[in-house]
């Protein structure tokens, strides 16, 4: 396995959001439509934020929202939400936030091959404000899809 | 040698500078173990760990250790961190 399945059910192009739980909120809906989560993941990816800060700011512009594996997660999945407006994390050096990624892993043993297929699209700096730019759905696979 | 990344939920996060280390570090010619860990579990896995790899949130809950904790701010900046790891390994 490498990078989640992105189907279009799992992308929103062009959000808008009032803060950073909201924010995470819409990505946490974009797994529950793809049927990689329940509704509780939400809540679970901002409790891990609410607890240890915003280190999920993990580079500039991009949010990497992520819970553990649980009873939660159905599926592997990916959720992509580009914002309108950017919003703030209060990350130090990462804010404002352009681009949420929702992330949920079954199998903590499996997690490496999916990070490792983000690290392949976004170790290229550009991926983040071609993301953030993307008008449509399709755009945004398309992105993720070239450098998988 | 071994290098242990630690985020939040031991997933995610840590994967990726576990991820991006072991290529940083095969470019250095350096041979390392890197694991990645949620900060709960880091006393059973820190061992005889010679660099921790973290975001500035966990520095507190780290503490004090023996070994070099880097604070990485752009987890997919490969330059950033091989920088880092050169200096905390040099």
């Amino acid at each position: 396995m490498s990078l989640p399945p992105l189907p279009a059910e799992a992308v929103v192009v062009g959000a808008t959001a009032t803060d950073w739980r909201d924010a995470v909120r819409l990505a946490g809906a974009a797994l529950v439509r793809s049927g990689a989560a329940r509704e509780g993941y939400s809540d679970e990816m901002i409790r891990m934020i609410d607890e240890h800060g915003p280190y999920v700011v993990i580079a500039p512009g991009l949010a990497l929202a992520h819970a553990r594996p649980g009873p939660d997660v159905l599926a592997d999945g990916l959720a992509i939400v580009t914002l309108a407006t950017p919003v703030e994390f209060g990350h130090p050096h990462n804010d404002p936030v352009r681009v949420v990624l929702g992330l949920a892993i079954k199998s903590a043993d499996r997690h490496l091959a999916a990070v490792a297929g983000l690290a392949n699209v976004f170790n290229d700096s550009t991926a983040i404000q071609e993301l953030a730019e993307a008008t449509s759905i399709e755009a945004v696979q398309a992105i993720m899809e070239e450098n998988r | 040698m071994k290098i242990v990344a630690i985020c939040g939920a031991g997933i995610g996060s840590s994967g990726i500078l576990k991820v991006n280390a072991e290529r940083v570090l095969k470019r250095l010619d350096i041979d390392a173990d890197v694991v990645a860990a949620d900060i709960a579990s880091l006393p059973d896995v820190i061992g005889t760990a010679q660099v921790i790899l973290t975001s500035a949130e966990f520095v507190e809950a780290i503490g004090k250790t023996f070994a070099d904790v880097v604070v990485i701010e752009n987890y997919f900046d490969t330059a950033e961190l091989t920088t880092k790891l050169e200096k905390a390994l040099g």
